[in-house]
């Protein structure tokens, strides 16, 4: 632990390593936040197994398993930008970053025909068919669009972010000697990567 | 002066071989759902995510490089979840 | 170096900038402190009148006042101002922000604008609270833990409520990231953990629990919201859901929650007893390993509070032992400060007399904790006035004395000067007896029989609750005294830079008021943190000190 250099005319020093402490305590609070969504996911499958079941099969796993090759994918780029800085290839750095975030629009682009499918035949939350599902399927379906909606919207921050990152990048704030906020920004979008490991299989595996 | 970052790099080609495995996983938990095996088949699904985890987690985001301290505190938090779920259990699935 | 303070120009944090902007703007943890002091002590004058106003309806069986539904959003307010608005963030966010770097030998915490935006956060969750008394069918009446399915039918302003205690969350969430990184990274040199003081231990503890604990009821207030917006079946049981669901999901944040809001208090006893004994803390290991192992333990008793609702009997039985087992690290505590006290030498000044006030209301808090805590017991006194009269004892008597007394140990340090240490000590007296007249009565009604959350009540209670309401215009007074004493004091004598003789570096290396960045040059630690061999000499020969 370096030292910090106090005088008289306070310096500020940066403290990389602190910076990257804060984050993960950031991504444990991300990881509680989804944990009580998935807390109560268990509890009514455990109640409703056979509802739960069904309610899966109405999903499509096509599409799932798309979007889960993309973020998984995205997960990869923003891996090798970080190699990449630390290489001092900062261009490859900024492209690959770009890349992610591309990644991240196609992801929500799925997401976003694969719930207007559900709401053009009323399986939205208080649309009629919606009403008339038995209560396991409500709480299955609820579920699935609380959830995969809170992660989209996590999503969205993780693009923004990753956006003012490669911003960072290009005018050279981010460098080879100083990238904690890139790897800040990558442990983030890794987190949102794996919150969607966990979602695919719950909803979209018929189990 | 370099800042305090361990600085360990994972390279290019490594990266690349993490992710590969990621895609076989994903691929064996969607093939592995179409077996009925009955309450495994939950236990399966999360076994397989979990791994996927692991790999994300030690490679992607450079935990196997980090000080035992980080690595405590994210095991730390996962354990703590998986109680506070068997804790909860200790109601529903005893519940008459 | 020689500092001599009169060649150097002494500019105290006040000094450094002026003007309301600055305030708002500031980075300065000091100033955030006193942000937050001012709002949060307001909030708590806010609640308190709510209190008096319950006690007021409740002096007489019957109306008195109020309707029952206005009685019911009277005292739901009162408990979301308490807890969200005063007794959670109040000791971390005042004197964790105030102290803390100070005591590490730091100049700042390690994200000091994260620290503002914390402070932002409180306030717009207050204004989010408030504004409820302002449109619609009023404040929620659900009572503060907005229990389903009342809480997703009602028709009062539920959803802003919850909203308000979810941004509340966010910000005790980054208060508590901000103390974890500072403490890891911020000592100074020769600071190693076992030579750091317990109230940035105790601090360390809660920052745990507020950093896992909390996001738990963020999104189960979140899914309230959801619930009532689109009548999904999470919790309403006509619709399919469970109701004792939101009860697990709930309480696996506030039970922890009431570890935020007594370990920092007790860090604030471990700090002030040796001060006022001049003698180390006894048994300083135990009391670090205590708070951690009641921060850890705390996350798996909240069923604890759910005896009742109809829980499985191995969960009853699980929680009721592990309940148990978390009450032994606080009786250690209780038993190392009283061991402190023994052959020390005694200085009754007031911030010890509110420090031997907790020890003795939080004793006996944690004694009548058994009795709820036991599954036997509980269920004759489960929602009776006997669980309200134990955790007022631990909150109020507990947490919220050393609040007061922890205003009266930094006041000198805060802002140079001394108050009246006599009405001081009136003050005190005058909140110790009206304390106790308030809440000793809760815990016979509650054996008795009484309900909680009733505003009418049988005949036979009455003669308790006339002896409480009567207590609670005695604290009133006590309150507006100690009130009144502390504005005066900041028209009193100049106080000395570490006028209780501490050995902690916020005293020994700091001036009253501080410096912008605290110390002159980075102190290195040699000494334990309660090192008072000799402490006249070492006083003598660190700057501040003369």
């Amino acid at each position: 632990m370096s030292t910090p250099s106090i005088t008289h005319e306070h310096s500020e020093h940066f403290d990389a390593y602190g910076k990257k402490l804060g984050m993960w305590l950031f991504l444990f609070t991300e990881v509680l936040l989804f944990g009580g969504l998935f807390i109560v996911y268990a509890t009514y499958r455990f109640l409703n197994h056979d509802a739960f079941h069904q309610g899966s099969a109405e999903l499509n796993l096509v599409v799932g398993a798309i979007n889960t090759a993309i973020l998984l994918t995205s997960s990869l780029t923003v891996a090798l930008s970080i190699t990449a800085i630390q290489k001092g290839d900062s261009k490859k750095a900024f492209n690959l970053i770009i890349i992610t975030i591309i990644f991240a629009l196609a992801f929500l682009v799925n997401k976003y025909f694969e719930w207007y499918a559900k709401y053009e035949h009323g399986l939205f939350p208080g649309m009629e068919h919606f009403k008339e599902l038995s209560h396991g399927e409500s709480q299955f379906f609820f579920l699935y669009f609380f959830m995969t909606g809170l992660h989209a919207i996590h999503v969205i921050v993780g693009a923004v972010l990753l956006g003012v990152i490669a911003y960072l990048i290009k005018k050279g704030t981010v460098n080879k000697d100083r990238y904690i906020y890139l790897e800040n920004g990558g442990l983030y979008w890794h987190l949102v990567d794996v919150i969607w490991i966990y979602l695919f299989p719950l909803f979209y595996l018929i189990i | 002066m370099s800042e305090d970052h361990n600085g360990h790099v994972v390279d290019y080609k490594f990266n690349i071989l993490v992710w590969i495995d990621l895609l076989i996983f994903t691929i064996i938990t969607i093939e592995v759902a179409q077996f009925d095996l009955q309450d495994l088949t939950v236990i399966m699904a999360l076994l397989v995510a979990s791994v996927k985890t692991f790999l994300v987690g030690s490679y992607f985001m450079h935990l196997k490089f980090e000080n035992k301290f980080m690595q405590a505190i994210v095991i730390g938090v996962a354990v703590l979840f998986v109680l506070v779920l068997i804790l909860l259990f200790s109601d529903y699935l005893f519940f008459k | 170096m020689t500092s001599i303070p009169t060649q150097r120009e002494y500019v105290n944090f006040f000094q450094v900038k002026k003007g309301f902007l600055s305030w708002i703007t500031t980075h300065d943890h000091k100033r955030i402190a006193l942000l937050y002091f001012y709002t949060v002590c307001t909030f708590f004058v806010v609640a308190f009148i709510l209190g008096l106003l319950m006690r007021l309806e409740l002096i007489a069986p019957g109306k008195t006042l109020f309707e029952a539904q206005t009685y019911n959003q009277i005292f739901t307010l009162h408990g979301v101002i308490m807890i969200f608005l005063f007794i959670i963030p109040g000791i971390p966010a005042i004197f964790g922000n105030f102290a803390l770097p100070m005591m590490l030998g730091a100049p700042d915490v390690s994200f000091p604008r994260v620290n503002l935006l914390s402070w932002y956060l409180y306030m717009i969750g207050g204004a989010l609270a408030l504004s409820t008394l302002l449109y619609g069918d009023g404040p929620a009446d659900t009572g503060w833990t907005f229990y389903a399915p009342y809480s997703v039918r009602t028709g009062t302003n539920v959803t802003v409520a919850v909203l308000a205690a979810f941004v509340l969350g966010f910000s005790s969430i980054l208060t508590g990231l901000n103390f974890l990184v500072t403490i890891h990274r911020m000592r100074a040199p020769g600071m190693t953990w076992f030579k750091m003081p317990l109230f940035p231990w105790a601090l360390y503890a809660t920052s745990w629990i507020q950093v896992l604990a909390t996001p738990v009821v963020g999104i189960t207030l979140l899914m309230i919201v959801a619930e009532r917006q689109f009548g999904i079946g999470l919790f309403d049981p006509s619709l399919g859901g469970d109701p004792v669901l939101y009860q697990h999901l709930f309480w696996i944040y506030s039970h922890p929650a009431v570890y935020i809001m007594v370990l920092p208090a007790m860090g604030l006893v471990s700090e002030t007893i040796p001060v006022f004994v001049k003698k180390s803390i006894f048994g300083y290991k135990v009391i670090v390993y205590s708070s951690l192992a009641i921060a850890f333990i705390g996350y798996f008793v909240w069923g604890h509070h759910m005896y009742t609702s109809g829980m499985s009997s191995a969960a009853r039985i699980i929680f009721s032992v592990l309940t148990f087992i978390v009450a032994i690290p606080s009786a250690v505590k209780v038993f190392n400060w009283v061991s402190t006290l023994y052959k020390g030498s005694i200085d009754i000044k007031t911030p010890l007399l509110y420090s031997l006030a907790f020890i003795f209301q939080f004793t006996i808090g944690g004694l009548t904790g058994l009795v709820v805590g036991a599954l036997a017991t509980d269920i004759h006194v489960h929602d009776t006035y006997f669980v309200v009269g134990h955790f007022h004892y631990v909150m109020f008597g507990g947490t919220g004395f050393a609040f007061i007394g922890a205003i009266h140990y930094y006041f000198p340090k805060i802002w140079g000067r001394m108050y009246n240490i006599k009405w001081a000590n009136i003050g005190f007296t005058f909140l110790f007896i009206g304390f106790n007249l308030v809440y000793f009565p809760m815990l016979v009604l509650g054996i008795m029989g009484m309900p909680r959350r009733y505003y009418d009540y049988l005949p036979e209670f009455t003669t308790p609750n006339v002896i409480s309401t009567i207590g609670s215009w005695v604290m009133a007074l006590g309150l507006i005294i100690v009130i009144v004493n502390l504005i005066n004091g900041h028209k009193g004598a100049k106080a000395s830079n570490n006028p209780w003789g501490s050995v902690t570096l916020d005293w020994t290396h700091t001036d009253s008021p501080p410096t912008l960045y605290n110390f002159d040059e980075t102190p290195v630690v040699t000494r334990g943190p309660y090192d008072y061999k000799n402490y006249e000499e070492y006083l003598s020969e660190t700057s501040k000190n003369r």
